[in-house]
């Protein structure tokens, strides 16, 4: 038995470097020209608790991770009570052995290794921090893995922290690989080294979204730090300078919003990164925006919640208050990748449809898509298709011939007031909150009322040729198709390949990246289908309910997730068979 | 030459007669002109209150904001065009309460921005509830009992955070309002002008009257010094029978929060910089990170 799809677990007590030595090993996994998929699952805490890493590789390009453990690496006692029940019949759990196994802990089929990870750590290598190296040797040893990529990147990540750390490193890395020796012809699953591939990149969703951005012109960012929607914040401040983006840590998620409405009435590309909580925050300045028609993009990254929730954990829970959020009604448009790819393109189309209707665009990822990284050859960001588009930007030739006096809030067709940016003599206007004429001038006129509410809400019919269309994956006309948005996107898809594995033609799935407008496409495509499961991690079934209220469409069935777990593929074909 | 004409505007404003705000709206005007300040180099970020509509009342740039937020809002304009000069107007519910927050950061930050506080110690436009600087025991239809707070101390607050300009004006001395302006607008850094302004309607105690024989101009002072951070500490307080008038402190500012920004530290202002595609060596350099 020799399988190429592996699964690999390390887990322990937060402050152990378990995300840090992950991210190493998948590193190593894909320059080896293998695909991975890597999930950190961590508690909201510094120290202590139970953190664990997920890293998934294979041969074949990965869109999700999966339940199946091959290998565990027990830094405590703790992750095998946890874990153990998940490793496969001829997996491997090494383990920490300072303290004494359980028997009831003990699994039939799954060879224990014990070994004093910390104290052999110190012993070769002079300190304990060392011992995810260690379990980390004895994994790529145990796996057949080519040691000399592992040993690359220990020399890359502790180069500046000199040779004798470089060689401690090293040291401990060829200690794993000798004391996984003896258990090496037993142990059945491999990950070699798989030679010609293309070069590849480990990125995650939050790196991809923050490339979208910085592609599509993003010059100004500011925020509060919240998890999981720091990540861009972060992104930012580390990129900014180099790249031309003021980034700004304020002191809260209302001078986040507000800040960047100031700037985006000035001409600059603004975006918010934020979290559900955060961006609760933020909805008055939502409403300021989209009444005084101020471009601004909105990232939320989705935790569960309400108030403080689960902040480390994945939902997907915030879609239909991003859709309602503040008081009254005024266009914006709400967009959810669900993928690398999508994140990197929506990250910059967000900010030509900002400008081309002065509006605010929201972008929905979540713990799961911004956390999680995967491995994808460069080319997938496609960077050559990258438009900037100001929209109905008056040009300074254009201000220089202004002989009436300047209409910001012009009543037009498509609801679109050609703008110009404060500065110009010939255009002095004031950007304005209460309701007001074309001038501005603050009024109440009932009929004027009509007139501008009317004009900035007709930029919602514009707004739907721009909102991404759903997408199909699998073969058409299946049994069974999944309906989905956002991250859940790459264990559905997983989920239907494996159902056609079966039986050809099972399922198939319709994806939904656009919510708001609601793409207009989605009626006929959602007719073309079957039996139709909506899949999505919140309570009541948010995309279930915007789709009856749009189509009059009732679905035949849902699977639903709340528990702060990203979907698994294995979890979706469960509740497949109880829909 | 940029003159008065330039700021007109046939707009009515909504104050009642003899509301201070007429002064204030006069007197900056007049600041600007004389500073030669023409209407499209400026705007002017305001709150939600009578006095926030200030920039609907004269020929200028302005942003009308939300309650409480002009302070963000005016320093994400700063930043996004440095070159445009940002001058803050609101009431003290906004600055002093619902924004008291973004105040004491952005003092912290030195933004290049003048603050002016319509400070009325009253809400007027929701008619006549007690605000942040309404004297404690102050009875109103939300404080029937009489309010519980004592005031907040904006000028002293700023002094404490590092603000290199602070002031205090009043419309019933209207040549002097406008010199302080002036001064704050040359300021090279953040400077704050906390405006007595008198609320004929809903503040009455707090009318002309009140102040015309309380108030005295600190510059008349024989040996009051400016730069002297603990006296104008302890003047910033003085409330009572005399209140002080005038620049409280002043100092020369460190670098704004705009000139501290890595990206603006040479170049135009981040607006004026055209949106370029990321070059090969960009997208080969940044994708390299994760290689």
């Amino acid at each position: 038995m020799v399988q190429n799809d592996v699964t690999l677990r390390i887990g322990g007590e937060a402050g152990m470097g378990l995300e840090s030595s992950g991210a190493a090993f998948a590193k190593a996994l894909m320059r080896g020209g293998l695909q991975v998929f890597g999930v950190p699952d961590f508690y909201s805490r510094i120290r202590g608790g139970h953190n664990f890493f997920t890293l998934r590789a294979a041969r074949e390009p990965l869109q999700s991770i999966a339940d199946p453990v091959h290998l565990l690496l027990a830094l405590d006692m703790e992750t095998v009570r946890r874990h153990a029940g998940d490793v496969v019949e001829g997996g491997a759990i090494i383990y920490e052995s300072r303290e004494e196994l359980p028997d009831e802990l003990r699994r039939p089929g799954v060879t224990y290794i014990p070994v004093e990870l910390a104290q052999v750590s110190r012993d070769v290598g002079g300190d304990e921090i060392m011992r995810n190296t260690l379990a980390l040797g004895m994994a790529a040893s145990l796996l057949r893995f080519d040691l000399a990529y592992l040993e690359n990147i220990a020399r890359e990540n502790f180069a500046r922290k000199g040779d004798a750390v470089v060689d401690s490193n090293l040291r401990v890395i060829a200690e794993g690989a000798r004391l996984a020796e003896p258990y090496m012809t037993d142990y059945p699953f491999r990950l070699e080294t798989v030679p010609d591939q293309p070069e590849r990149i480990l990125l995650n969703g939050t790196q991809a979204f923050s490339l979208g951005a910085l592609a599509g012109g993003c010059n100004f960012v500011s925020g509060y730090p919240m998890t999981p929607g720091s990540g861009v914040l972060v992104w930012f401040a580390q990129h900014g300078a180099k790249y031309g983006v003021i980034a700004k840590h304020v002191e809260d998620e209302i001078a986040g919003i507000t800040m960047a409405i100031g700037a985006a009435v000035m001409g600059a590309r603004a975006l918010v990164p934020t979290s559900g909580g955060g961006y609760s925050l933020m909805v008055e300045g939502t409403g300021f925006a989209g009444i005084s028609e101020t471009p601004v993009v909105i990232y939320n990254a989705q935790r569960p919640g309400p108030a403080t929730g689960l902040p480390t954990r994945t939902g997907q829970a915030d879609l239909l208050f991003m859709i309602h959020a503040s008081q009254d009604e005024f266009p914006r448009m709400v967009l959810a990748p669900g993928s690398l790819e999508e994140a990197f393109h929506l990250g910059w189309h967000a900010f030509n449809v900002a400008d081309r209707y002065q509006t605010p665009v929201m972008v929905l990822s979540d713990q799961f898509l911004a956390d999680s990284f995967r491995s994808i050859e460069p080319s997938a960001l496609d960077f050559a298709a990258v438009v900037h588009d100001r929209g109905a930007l008056l040009t300074e030739a254009e201000l220089d011939a202004l002989t009436e006096r300047y209409k910001r809030y012009a009543v037009t067709e498509s609801g679109v007031s050609p703008r110009a940016l404060p500065g110009h003599p010939n255009a002095v206007y004031v950007t304005e909150s209460n309701e007001h004429d074309e001038y501005p001038r603050i009024e109440e006129d009932a009929q004027n009322r009509i007139a501008q509410q009317s004009k900035r809400m007709r930029k919602g019919e514009g707004m739907r040729g721009d909102v991404p269309a759903p997408t199909w994956y699998g073969p058409p006309a299946a049994a069974t198709t999944l309906v989905c948005w956002g991250s859940t996107y790459g264990p559905a898809c997983e989920a239907v390949d494996r159902l056609n594995a079966v039986e050809a033609g099972a399922a198939n799935l319709l994806h939904f990246s656009g919510l708001e407008p609601f793409p207009p496409t989605a009626e006929t495509e959602l007719r073309k289908a079957r039996r139709k499961i909506a899949v999505e991690g919140n309570y009541t079934g948010q995309l279930e309910s915007l789709i009856h209220t749009h189509t009059g469409i009732a679905l035949d069935g849902h699977i639903r997730k709340f528990d702060g777990r990203p979907f698994r593929p294995e979890g979706i074909l469960a509740a497949l068979e109880e829909v | 030459m940029v003159t008065r004409d330039d700021y007109k505007i046939d707009e009515r404003p909504t104050w009642c007669s003899g509301c201070g705000n007429y002064g204030i709206l006069n007197a900056l005007t007049r600041a600007f002109v004389e500073q030669g300040i023409a209407p499209h180099e400026v705007i002017i970020v305001t709150g939600i209150g009578c006095g926030s509509k200030l920039p609907q009342y004269m020929r200028v740039n302005g942003m009308h904001t939300l309650h409480g937020r002009p302070w963000p809002i005016a320093q994400g304009a700063k930043l996004a065009n440095h070159a445009m000069r940002v001058v803050m107007v609101h009431g003290d519910g906004d600055g002093y309460g619902e924004g008291l927050g973004h105040f004491v950061h952005a003092v912290r930050r030195n933004p290049g921005v003048v603050e002016l506080v319509q400070n009325n110690k009253i809400y007027g436009l929701t008619k006549g509830q007690f605000s942040p600087t309404s004297e404690q025991g102050k009875r109103t239809s939300t404080s029937p009992a009489g309010s519980a707070e004592l005031p907040v101390e904006p000028l002293a607050l700023a002094i404490t955070q590092g603000a290199t300009f602070v002031g205090r004006g009043y419309p019933g001395d209207l040549k002097h309002l406008i010199w302080l302006i002036g001064e704050a607008l040359q300021h090279p850094g953040y400077a704050l002008v906390d405006i007595l302004q008198p609320c004929v309607t809903f503040n009455k105690p707090r009318s002309y009257d009140y102040y015309r024989d309380r108030v005295y101009r600190l510059q008349d002072e024989e040996g009051y010094d400016v730069t002297n951070r603990s006296a104008a500490w302890e003047r910033a307080q003085e409330w009572g029978d005399r209140i002080p008038l005038g620049i409280f402190y002043r100092v020369t500012p460190g670098p704004t929060f705009d000139a501290q920004e890595p990206v603006l530290k040479e170049g135009p202002p981040l607006v004026k910089r055209p949106l370029r595609k990321l070059e090969p060596e960009q997208i080969a350099a940044l994708l390299a990170e994760y290689g």
